[in-house]
């Protein structure tokens, strides 16, 4: 830890709250397999250099919702500081038979189909504590789903900002064109968390819109 | 109407004839429930076997509430979850609801059912094509 650091972290409150920068806690959202970890991991490795959670083609790999603070975005001059929270897929429907076509036994299935439900319920619960969200969409998917439309809604009653990020633009299906028109009163950002594209976009856009 | 009594009548509904029970529920019905009554009355009906049509739906809290109900009742075998399609709701701000400070929402046409009764082929801004097919098992 620097000196500056350190002086920072011995300073009272107040002190820290004049001398805050913008600061937002900001929750990655979206359906299962989206993309959500993958986009939390390359944010937090752009700017730290650490990682969230481990990435994975089953659904529902992420099952407890993850928060990593202080992470510092500087695009177009500003700086914003975020808090990232990545949070397990949402669905209105979680069946073990699913997982089982993923090669894992009864149990296994039944017990991750468990953790999935209470995964959904951890993720709805962090809407009320968040200052924004980033939805994420697989844009080779129909976007217009259940879990879509009510987060957006509920962004919209609590009148919080909101950013649709159309990932996996890098596969050649990918139409963020059709998430464009299912969405139209929201800003759309084409990315592939995987690939990188357009990521600065992202971070442009996160900076004005969370600043 | 007791919980006991609807269910009886269901069951007896049910065997009866072989089919598919659709619930329509009014906007004047709707308007008189606490969220939670609607949330219960839904899933209720849902785990029964019913497909429930509203003719104005949930707000968006209340649909987020719906699912996490949902997930709490979700069993191996028994219930897997809901399908529910719904149009986004449309904003007004009100004259009165801009003196308070309030958003207001009209909720729509709302359609939910068992996952394993209900799936969606298509949804759109203006039109929802979903099919709906007898409970598989017993
Ligand atoms: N082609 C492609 N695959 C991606 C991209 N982002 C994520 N994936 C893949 O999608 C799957 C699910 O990713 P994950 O981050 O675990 O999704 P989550 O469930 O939303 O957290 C993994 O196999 C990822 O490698 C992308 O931009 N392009
Ligand atoms: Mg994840």
């Amino acid at each position: 830890m620097g000196v500056i650091e350190k002086i920072k972290k011995n300073l009272p409150s107040w002190v820290k709250k004049i001398f805050k920068k913008k600061r937002a806690r900001i929750g990655i959202y979206g359906p299962p397999n989206a993309g959500k970890t993958t986009l939390a991991n390359r944010i937090i490795r752009d700017w730290s250099g650490d990682a969230i959670g481990p990435v994975s083609e089953i659904p529902h790999e992420t099952r407890r919702a993850k928060r990593k603070e202080g992470i510092v975005v500087n695009a177009n001059g500003a700086a914003i500081t975020l808090d990232v929270v990545d949070t397990p897929g949402l669905a209105t429907k979680i069946d073990f038979h699913d997982f089982m076509a993923y090669g894992l036994d009864e149990a296994e299935a039944k017990r991750r189909a468990k953790e999935a439900t209470e995964g959904v319920i951890e993720a709805i619960k962090w809407l009320d504590d968040l200052d924004g969200i980033l939805l994420i969409m697989d844009a080779t998917e129909d976007p217009f789903t259940q879990v879509n439309v009510t987060v957006i809604g509920n962004m919209e009653a609590r009148e919080l900002p909101l950013l649709i990020v159309a990932n996996k633009i890098d596969l050649p299906e990918a139409s963020p064109a059709r998430i464009k028109s299912a969405f139209p009163q929201h800003t759309v950002i084409p990315i592939s968390a995987l690939e990188g594209y357009n990521v600065d976009k992202l971070y442009e856009s996160i900076a004005n819109h969370f600043g | 109407m007791s919980k006991k009594k609807t269910k009886k009548r269901r069951t007896e509904k049910s065997n009866a004839h072989e089919g598919i029970r659709i619930d329509i529920i009014s906007k004047d019905r709707i308007s008189t429930m606490a969220p939670m009554e609607k949330i219960r009355l839904i899933l209720d009906m849902v785990r029964d076997g019913s497909i429930v049509i509203l003719e104005r739906g949930l707000t968006p809290e209340e649909e987020a509430k719906l699912i996490e109900m949902t997930m709490t009742e979700i069993t191996p075998n028994d219930f897997s979850g809901i399908e529910i399609e719904s149009y986004p709701c449309k904003q007004r701000t009100t004259f009165l609801g801009k003196l308070l400070g309030k958003t207001m929402f009209e909720t729509r046409l709302t359609v939910v059912g068992a996952a394993d009764q209900l799936k969606t082929l298509k949804r759109d801004h203006d039109f929802i094509s979903a099919l709906v097919s007898v409970r598989s098992r017993g």
